[in-house]
């Protein structure tokens, strides 16, 4: 891709190719022109592409530090203990990829044939994409602004042979921004299933979590639900309960109640998890969560 | 370097930048309690929210709902006391509804963070501590950007002891590297945890160690979270010593 100006006003703005911080751009003329204003032909392309993915279910906060990833993680694992269904998961988080290190995938590396970039498989049943497999090293940053992080989930999305999908999940980073807009918008034609939005219980959580709420309405992505992570702490010594996240303002409980969405269920804070790699995992809770 | 062109950042003595490629480390608390340990010493204290999609330092400091107001050298950041000893300037107090998202792409971000650096009248303060989303991408280049002309002190990186967040923390670390930010210290957040009924650390890698021997001495500061330190979340944070760091001057 590339470089385009600190203060690109975007392809598909009024001031696309006009503004000041235009000159001098190799894309000025392009965008002067209007051809910013049309569709992007990868959306039709990915809803091609998408032809071949039954369901799709992005993971969404508002907030950082959640678990959307051990979310995603946990969720994809739980659909394929049915060998039978194929399972995509795809990690759109650009500047902090988790998926690799969560799936126990470090290191992995991703190849080209000819049908596209082939995902990095855990399981027979079970395709993982990241930008974690494209880093030379672990201690590599993305320091990408919006364009060119849009234009790799683009990639991601068009480029990637998943095959045939019974449930691609989409991991996004915190927030409402280029990746949430661009995820939403190349998707746009090929039809998302809805979005899990995760929180924990305390306010600061649930307060950028109301923002995601009202982002999915307005760009018209379904909700399937609410999940509460970290909800309630055993204490593997004692076995007594507390609570590090304290619902002070009611939780997500009462946040779902106000905002009429469902809430699909807590999850209490395991301190085993960020120890041990997803694979040494022997029980997940979520699978009662994703039975139900 | 270019010398800073007398503005609004020009009476502010020190800045420092709280970051972690990781979301919910702690940034936002830990600015917040670093304000206020500060303004604890006596200083004169400014908190810049550059998390625009998820401004946390309003809330956290009990000022939700405040307005910002114009002056004649531009916006009127929100005093939290009458002495003006803490100033805050935050994305959450210009959004019309607290629930409202922001749903902007990078270049409008951009434009914003420029705009609180060049258009927020600080005054007169000892420290400016500027609150970053997790990330390393425009809200981050946008900030250094606009803050290299008055040559920032460095940053704080935050993290949990978990290998996802020590993962990203070391990229953030190589952000700081390659856009010549000097890294003050670490923060281990969250680095133990004191169960009311017995005491149990949730364990897992130390992240702090695993960085020095890779990246230099830095100050690697515990900060165990307890039942009692969640109230941090809730309007008006509680004042915490802060540990003395080599690499804060006094």
């Amino acid at each position: 891709m590339e470089e385009v100006p600190h203060d690109c006003p975007g392809a598909d703005s009024a001031q696309a190719g006009r503004g000041a911080s235009c000159q001098g751009c190799p894309n000025q003329r392009l965008c002067a022109s209007g051809a910013g204003a049309t569709p992007d032909p990868a959306i039709e392309e990915i809803k091609e592409k998408m032809k071949t993915v039954k369901h799709k279910i992005l993971v969404l906060s508002g907030k950082g530090g959640v678990g959307k990833s051990t979310f995603s993680a946990h969720l994809a694992h739980g659909l394929a203990e049915d060998e039978n269904t194929q399972i995509a998961l795809l990690d759109i988080d650009i500047c902090g990829p988790s998926i690799p290190k969560i799936m126990g995938l470090e290191g992995e590396q991703v190849h080209q044939s000819g049908s596209g970039w082939s995902p990095v498989y855990v399981e027979d049943n079970l395709g993982v994409m990241s930008v974690g497999f494209l880093l030379s090293s672990p201690d590599d940053a993305v320091i990408w602004r919006g364009p060119k992080k849009n234009g790799m989930i683009k990639q991601f999305l068009r480029d990637v042979d998943w095959g045939e999908v019974d449930y691609l999940i989409v991991d996004t980073p915190p927030g409402t921004s280029d990746e949430h807009l661009s995820v939403v918008q190349y998707l746009a034609a090929a039809h998302i299933d809805g979005a899990v939005i995760i929180t924990t219980p305390q306010e600061v959580s649930l307060q950028d979590v109301r923002k995601e709420i009202n982002f999915c309405r307005k760009v018209k992505l379904p909700i399937i639900g609410v999940v509460e992570n970290m909800s309630g702490f055993i204490c593997p010594k004692c076995k007594k309960e507390s609570q590090i996240f304290p619902p002070t303002t009611g939780g997500a409980e009462l946040m779902c109640q106000d905002l009429e969405v469902p809430l699909l269920g807590r999850v209490p804070l395991d301190p085993l998890i960020g120890i041990q790699e997803f694979c040494n995992l022997h029980q997940s809770k979520e699978e009662n969560l994703i039975s139900s | 370097m270019e010398a800073a062109e007398p503005g609004n950042l020009a009476g502010v003595r020190h800045i420092i930048l709280v970051l972690s490629g990781k979301g919910g480390v702690g940034k936002s608390t830990i600015s917040t309690e670093l304000a206020l340990a500060l303004r604890h010493a006596g200083k004169k204290v400014g908190i810049l929210d550059v998390d625009l999609c998820g401004p946390s330092i309003p809330r956290m400091l009990g000022a939700q709902g405040r307005a910002v107001h114009q002056c004649d050298r531009g916006w009127a950041p929100v005093f939290l006391d009458r002495e003006q000893s803490i100033s805050l300037m935050s994305v959450g107090f210009l959004l019309e509804k607290p629930d409202e998202a922001v749903v902007w792409r990078g270049p409008k971000k951009n434009a914003l963070i420029k705009q609180f650096v060049s258009d927020v009248a600080w005054g007169e303060l000892d420290y400016l501590v500027v609150d970053t989303p997790p990330g390393t991408s425009d809200e981050h280049m946008a900030t250094i950007e606009a803050l290299r002309p008055y040559q920032p002190l460095g940053a704080l990186v935050v993290t949990t002891p978990q290998a996802v967040s020590v993962g990203d923390v070391r990229r953030e670390l190589t952000f700081c590297r390659k856009t010549g930010l000097r890294v003050m210290g670490i923060v281990e957040n969250m680095s133990g945890f004191t169960c009311p009924h017995c005491t149990v650390s949730p364990g897992g890698c130390r992240g702090g160690e695993a960085a020095p021997g890779r990246w230099g001495p830095w100050a690697v500061l515990g900060s165990p979270p307890s039942p009692r330190s969640a109230p941090a979340s809730s309007p008006g944070a509680a004042e915490r010593s802060w540990p003395s760091s080599p690499g804060c001057p006094s």
